[in-house]
């Protein structure tokens, strides 16, 4: 009876998971096949010929070719690669450094106000991108750095998402190591440094590959601020590509889609306990 | 979050709430820079003219609210939300619960689920594009069981094709949010119930559910302000101007950016962010009954 009821569990989860899985490896399969089986596969979709597409997830013919002829021949690919990794780095960076010690702040000290700055904080990372263009439009617009990549960093490095992720790990430093520092005769710089930065260190890697992803995969921002094309981050260059490119297509979304998936498997665990940190009491 | 301790709570405890501000200081500068000042100025702006820069009081609000699009775009977005969370919810319950317990390949399972997290929009846009085509996969194979073909994303079938969507992205997450709220009960409340020769299904109804309640609404909550980004996908697949059945406020919003009508959009930005602050208060009272 217990035997076939975990087989059957089984079998649930793994029909699941081939369906949730499916657009991945088709994504994927589309990159080593050729322009040619492409078209073939897809072109009732690509030319209006009759009949159904159809796909298969192992290519007839597998070919590294319109790889090859991505990553040798199209040097505005590398442009816009570059400006998605450039931009990410900068973000996730800048998001650690700032937030870290405000995160400490948070998490650690109670002065008048913190409360309430906990509270602006916890509101300003569940607004959506939407409500917050318009400001964010108009400050980067005195400032003069519409249309250049800062404006797509500076306003995300301060999204206070990172800081509430991070808050809840330094919470969780039992006081009474912070308190045998104190006697010690350290000061809090020095706590924050030797004891909160160590410990709290998971919290600081589930930050930065929630941050990762968030910024590699950003659409409306630089969208909404960058007008000249060369500065546009490969998720802005890849719906442009139309389904008569499916080669370059289909091997540009891999591109996209393996530094993400990456940072996903290497740091998974981070990421569960990055995403359960919200889950529990705040 | 833990509780104020009354010593540290004034200034009393001086140069230690100076340290504090201290740390605080460098990010909440950045913050009143790029979010809180521009969002005073933008509420500001609700009340004026865009042109000639007069005050015109609720002129704005009453314009956006009569306004048909923002009707439309509002009306779909709280639709959307309405079928959306209570379908993910269970969704992600039941693969919690079935992942809950010992497993072969249960850390297969769980990447498998939360991978599409981590997958960029844009690299999926192509295959939903061959998925949903008027010829594409789905089609073909609703062809191959004997059924109609459907205009996926030129009839109102283009709505569940955004929810399709949205379950695909959040369902891990929401996933990994129950598992930790399973994690959360005790063991032993379960083997008391067991002792008393309750069933597998009472234990789930008598034990799980009432503690999961807590989690419930947190999830809720974390899954309505995630429902937000689904504009990535929608405007991927469909563009600026999608099927009317997934016309959402983002496209709304996007659409009066470009047309400049900043009067439009303060207004507007002030309405939404007036309804997440109202969810975020729910929040945060349920988290205070938590502790």
């Amino acid at each position: 009876m217990k035997r076939l009821k975990t087989t059957l569990r089984f079998a649930v989860l793994s029909v699941l998971a081939a369906v949730i899985c499916f657009p991945i490896l088709f994504a994927v399969s589309g990159a080593f096949m050729q322009q040619w089986e492409l078209e073939e596969n897809l072109g009732p979709v690509l030319a209006q010929t009759e009949g159904m597409a159809s796909w298969n997830l192992i290519p007839r013919a597998p070919s590294l070719a319109s790889l090859v002829e991505l990553l040798m021949d199209t040097p505005q690919f590398f442009v816009m690669f570059w400006n998605s990794l450039k931009l990410a780095c900068c973000i996730v960076g800048g998001q650690l450094l700032m937030g870290m010690p405000a995160a400490w702040s948070l998490a650690r000290f109670r002065f008048p106000g913190s409360r309430a700055v906990s509270m602006i904080y916890l509101v300003l990372m569940l607004m959506p991108f939407q409500v917050l263009m318009f400001p964010e439009y108009l400050v980067l617009d005195q400032m003069g750095i519409l249309d250049t990549h800062g404006a797509v960093i500076l306003p995300a490095v301060f999204s206070t998402f990172p800081v509430f992720i991070m808050q809840r790990f330094f919470a969780g430093i039992p006081e009474e190591i912070l308190e045998a520092a104190r006697i010690d005769g350290a000061g809090e710089l020095r706590l924050f440094l030797h004891i909160g930065l160590p410990l709290g260190a998971s919290g600081t890697v589930s930050a930065g590959i929630l941050g990762f992803l968030e910024a590699w995969n950003m659409i409306e921002q630089p969208m909404t601020f960058l007008k000249t094309k060369s500065l546009w981050p490969l998720s802005l260059f890849l719906p442009q590509i139309t389904v008569k490119d499916a080669a370059f297509g289909f091997t540009a979304a891999l591109m996209m889609l393996v530094p993400a998936v990456l940072v996903f498997l290497s740091g998974q665990e981070y990421l569960e306990q990055g995403i359960a940190a919200a889950a529990l009491k705040g | 979050m833990r509780s104020c301790r009354p010593l540290t709570c004034t200034w009393r405890n001086n140069k230690r709430n100076l340290a504090g501000v201290l740390f605080l200081l460098p990010n909440f500068l950045g913050v009143i820079v790029f979010a809180l000042l521009p969002f005073g100025v933008v509420v500001l702006r609700s009340f004026q003219s865009a042109v000639s820069g007069e005050w015109t009081g609720l002129k704005n609000y009453r314009e956006i609210f009569g306004n048909t699009a923002f009707r439309l775009a509002a009306g779909n977005t709280l639709r959307f939300t309405a079928v959306c969370i209570p379908l993910l919810i269970l969704l992600s319950l039941a693969l919690a619960v079935l992942l809950q317990k010992a497993l072969p390949g249960k850390n297969f399972f769980k990447s498998a689920f939360l991978l599409p997290m981590a997958v960029p929009a844009a690299s999926v846009v192509l295959v939903w594009k061959v998925l949903f085509h008027s010829n594409g996969l789905i089609n073909g194979l609703l062809e191959g069981l004997g059924m109609e073909k459907a205009a996926w994303m030129s009839s109102d079938l283009a709505f569940w094709v955004l929810v399709i969507s949205y379950l695909w992205k959040n369902v891990g997450y929401d996933m990994i949010l129950w598992l930790a709220g399973l994690a959360a009960i005790p063991e032993n409340i379960y083997e008391a119930a067991r002792v008393d020769g309750a069933g597998e299904w009472q234990c789930f109804t008598k034990i799980t559910l009432p503690n999961l309640m807590p989690s419930l609404y947190t999830i809720s909550v974390l899954s309505f302000l995630n429902s937000f980004k689904i504009f990535r996908e929608a405007w991927l697949v469909a563009g600026d101007y999608p099927h009317q059945s997934m016309y959402l406020l983002q496209h709304l919003y996007s659409n009066w950016f470009r047309e400049l009508s900043f009067d439009k959009i303060a207004a507007a930005a002030v309405v939404n962010a007036g309804v997440v602050f109202l969810l975020v208060l729910l929040l945060k009272k349920a988290w205070d009954k938590q502790e």
